[in-house]
């Protein structure tokens, strides 16, 4: 029996959009307060999830065409590299560096190297969750 | 100046290798050479990092420049730099090892990289200067054991790993526990700073109780006398160059962690807490003695013979001197390097008859005598023959054992090196002697070479740790002298820079 779920296709369509910019919300968040890249992956995660229930894993797969294993490595990457760069510097690994910029529209802002170590996260979380997520809905 | 980073190259270098690994899983040329360089790297830099630390003294630092007893700190001492090189040194031989033995399905599928990530976590254990971060980098290990473990998906693999995971899940829970209860008594996690307010808190009854949930905990990992019953089926079902990798690193790791803890935190109820591993490092020893005659099966003989040697190690950190602990790093070195080179061999017998039951082997020696005198070298070297590397080891804790006082104690220690010289004969005296059997499987003899030529260099660097006693006794000295005296940790650790 074929079921019918315009609605709920529909509605993940926008609601996908909705959980998504929240995620990039609660990651930029993150910064000073609750929030980071580890619950910004998950949520992202979660959106996406939102969509392979609401079509199914095939449809999800050509509109999201990602190799989440290379995800996870790339994200691995990123963090790595954002940690072990001060050693180049000198300094101890991990050590992070801030600074006070003027963007145009956002005003002052400051700047961390430890956001991109989070965007490893981020990367990474999404990696693991949605390859784990994929290979049990494949198992048939 | 602080260039002291250079003592997280040995951890960061199979990291970053393994991450790079991901890519291109299905390229065998690409991820054979691209694990062997990086192991080839971070054992260069091991090297490098070991020489530093004879010369320089105990290397450290501190994550993102925080003040010493906040963030989170990595030191390098010599016994964490003997046990890295010589965890590289193994894990090199056996990725040799495995280009004629892991199937290629395996290979395909992220076995080099997991073989990366266990160094990351083995490495990061080893050096960590923080408890907690010692948790974190036992659970990077651990993630990646149960992938090399259940990698193939072999009926009696799942069987196996299914044990593995579960207690593994279980320490580990009991391990953040012990932590936090550890933490609300003493409010640090640096193990240097820790060392220190044990020292000033004098509430001895409930550090105790530490004491022996970590050897609880350490103990499941390290396989002493009563926690050692999950390793014998959960390592016999892994493929031989992932048993050679586990029996020869994880169990050490334990060790490890026990001697780390026992000679830098609970130094202050010696009566209780190191008679205690005492008796367990003895009933260690007897269960081993009994498994490893016992079985007909090759791989449980010398899985049993991983046991034993934990209690043989264990005994020379529970006597807590100088000459006892010396012998315990000599033996602990000596054991990681003999127990890859006899799983390799056996290995080899197995591929070569296809069997791992010792009753239907027989008479190999005809065919493949160099196999045969090689493996009666390696064990030889077990039991601890001189000149051989298991004995040096096995004297000094003997004799740490009578300047302790524990006479009948270290007279069994004695006694179950014939045990133990007894169980590898038996495969000897079985599988290379008697009467030629019928072998399965043709042998491949290019095979049989990739897997012949590792295994034999590695039979050689023992007899050459063993004949060499003489210019690594410099290196055991400094070892056993930091075990011996907490205080030099500390005090590097906690100086400023």
């Amino acid at each position: 029996m074929k079921t019918n779920d315009v609605i709920l296709q529909f509605t993940a369509k926008i609601v996908f959009f909705i959980i998504f910019f929240f995620s990039i919300h609660i990651f930029m968040a993150g910064h000073y307060t609750p929030g980071g890249g580890f619950v910004g992956g998950l949520l992202t995660s979660s959106a996406i999830v939102l969509l392979v229930l609401a079509f199914d894993l095939k449809t999800v797969r050509t509109v999201l065409p990602f190799n989440y294993t290379y995800l996870t490595a790339t994200g691995l990457l990123l963090a790595l590299s954002t940690a072990a760069f001060p050693m180049f510097l000198g300094e101890p690994f991990f050590t992070h560096f801030f600074d006070y910029f003027d963007l145009p529209l956002l005003g002052k802002q400051s700047l961390h190297t430890a956001m991109l170590f989070d965007g490893g996260v981020y990367l990474v979380v999404v990696g693991v969750t949605m390859t784990i997520i994929q290979t049990i809905g494949e198992d048939e | 100046m602080r260039m002291n980073n250079f003592l997280l190259l040995p951890i960061i270098i199979p990291f970053f290798f393994g991450m790079i690994l991901m890519f291109g899983q299905k390229n065998l040329k690409y991820q054979r050479t691209f694990a062997l360089l990086g192991i080839g790297l971070a054992l260069v830099s091991a090297i490098a990092l070991l020489i530093k630390v004879k010369n320089d003294g105990i290397q450290k630092v501190t994550f993102g420049d925080w003040p010493v007893p906040y963030g989170i700190t990595m030191v390098s001492d010599m016994v964490s730099a003997l046990l890295v090189t010589t965890t590289l040194l193994i894990t090199l031989f056996v990725v040799w090892y495995g280009f004629g033995s892991i199937t290629k399905e395996r290979e395909r599928f992220f076995y080099y990289p997991g073989i990366m990530f266990i160094l990351t976590g083995v490495n990061g254990a080893f050096t960590t200067g923080d408890i907690f971060n010692l948790f974190v980098f036992f659970e990077v290990l651990l993630m990646s054991s149960y992938l090399l473990i259940v990698l193939g998906g072999e009926k009696q693999q799942l069987m196996g790993s299914i044990k593995y995971i579960l207690i593994n899940v279980i320490s580990s829970a009991l391990f953040v526990i012990t932590v936090a209860f550890l933490y609300s008594v003493v409010g640090t996690l640096n193990m240097a700073d820790i060392a220190v307010k044990i020292g000033e808190i004098d509430q001895p009854g409930i550090v105790t109780v530490i004491a022996v949930l970590f050897l609880m905990v350490f103990g499941l990992k390290a396989a002493i006398f009563p926690l050692y019953f999950w390793l014998p089926t959960s390592y016999a079902a892994a493929p031989i160059p992932v048993l050679t990798l586990f029996g020869a690193l994880l169990t050490k790791v334990g060790i490890y962690a026990i001697t780390r803890t026992y000679t830098l935190f609970f130094v202050y109820d010696l009566s209780y807490t190191h008679d205690l591993l005492m008796a367990l490092a003895i009933a260690t020893i007897i269960a081993g003695c009994i498994g490893a005659l016992a079985y007909f099966d090759v791989k449980l003989i010398i899985i049993y013979n991983i046991v034993i040697a934990v209690g043989v190690i264990l005994f020379g950190v529970s006597q807590m001197n100088e000459t006892a602990l010396k012998g315990a790093m000599f033996y602990l070195i000596h054991d990681m390097l003999i127990k890859a080179a006899l799983f390799m061999l056996i290995g080899i017998v197995i591929y070569i008859t296809g069997t791992s039951d010792l009753r239907k082997m027989g008479g190999l020696m005809k065919k493949y005598p160099a196999l045969g005198w090689f493996y009666l070298i390696a064990a030889f070297g077990l039991a601890g023959i001189p000149p051989l590397s298991g004995f040096v080891g096995k004297l000094l804790i003997v004799q740490g054992g009578f300047e302790a006082g524990s006479m009948w104690s270290s007279i069994f220690i004695l006694a179950s090196s014939l045990l133990v010289l007894l169980s590898v004969i038996r495969i000897f005296l079985y599988a290379f002697w008697g009467e030629e059997k019928e072998t399965k499987g043709t042998v491949d003899k290019k095979v049989y070479t990739t897997l012949f030529v590792p295994t034999v260099l590695l039979v050689l660097i023992t007899v050459a740790y063993g004949v060499g006693t003489e210019w690594l006794t410099p290196f055991m000295d400094d070892a056993a002298k930091l075990l011996n005296d907490p205080s030099i940790y500390i005090d590097a650790v906690m100086k400023e820079d």
